[in-house]
């Protein structure tokens, strides 16, 4: 076994990571209210998480694409890494906060 | 053949719908979606270049427009991806954001 080679099975937690550590900060930079919002945060991303998460389990078992067990958890949820589940809420709350930080980067400008 | 394509595109497609016509959020007409977007497509193109140069998740050919040969640009791949991923981002991105902005006229919150 590779030294370190362990360290393979977080490939794609590493990527969610990454996502959170290049967003979250946003929230504090531009004092973004978006987590204290629980209720319209998953009015906003459950159904679609639904309806991405659906698709993903059809393409999944159709042979669309497929995930490397050795870069991924080894737990699976019909067929799915966990990551790929937290993928679908991750990338939602990123996008939701980027456009956020976007928008009150624009007000600040418009009224200095 | 091409079923991501074509589910891709569908997707895209709804997703524009959703945001003009269902919720009516029409952030396709808005500036700061299009300089939120602009960003998100970078660190799309840097985090999904991850997850299939890797081989993270891997295509099948016959869901894609190019083939399983995984190259940086070409093969209908974009920094390792199938260009298909793009469409893919786009509709969970801009359905994600529309979703937010009309919850957020229900929500009673402002930000």
């Amino acid at each position: 076994m590779i030294p370190g080679a362990g360290w393979e099975h977080l490939s794609y937690a590493a990527m969610l990571a990454f996502v959170l550590v290049g967003t979250l900060p946003l929230v504090r930079f531009y004092r973004l209210s978006v987590l204290r919002q629980r209720l319209r945060l998953l009015v906003a991303i459950v159904p679609v998480a639904l309806l991405f998460v659906g698709w993903d389990l059809v393409a999944t078992a159709a042979g669309h694409w497929r995930f490397d067990p050795a870069q991924t958890f080894a737990v699976r949820l019909l067929g799915l890494p966990l990551e790929e589940y937290a993928f679908f809420v991750v990338i939602p709350l990123a996008g939701i906060l980027t456009y956020e930080a976007v928008a009150v980067a624009r007000s600040r400008r418009r009224t200095p | 053949m091409t079923s991501y394509t074509a589910a891709a595109a569908l997707a895209a497609l709804v997703a524009i719908l959703v945001d003009l016509f269902i919720l009516r959020t029409a952030l396709l007409r808005s500036g700061t979606w299009w300089m939120a977007y602009g960003i998100i497509v970078v660190f799309q193109l840097i985090t999904n270049g991850w997850l299939t140069g890797r081989g993270i998740v891997r295509y099948s050919d016959n869901a894609i427009l190019g083939s399983g040969r995984i190259v940086f640009l070409g093969n209908g791949r974009i920094v390792y991806a199938p260009v298909e991923d793009l469409a893919f981002g786009f509709a969970l991105v801009l359905i994600s954001c529309a979703s937010w902005v009309w919850a957020g006229t229900r929500t009673r919150a402002t930000r």
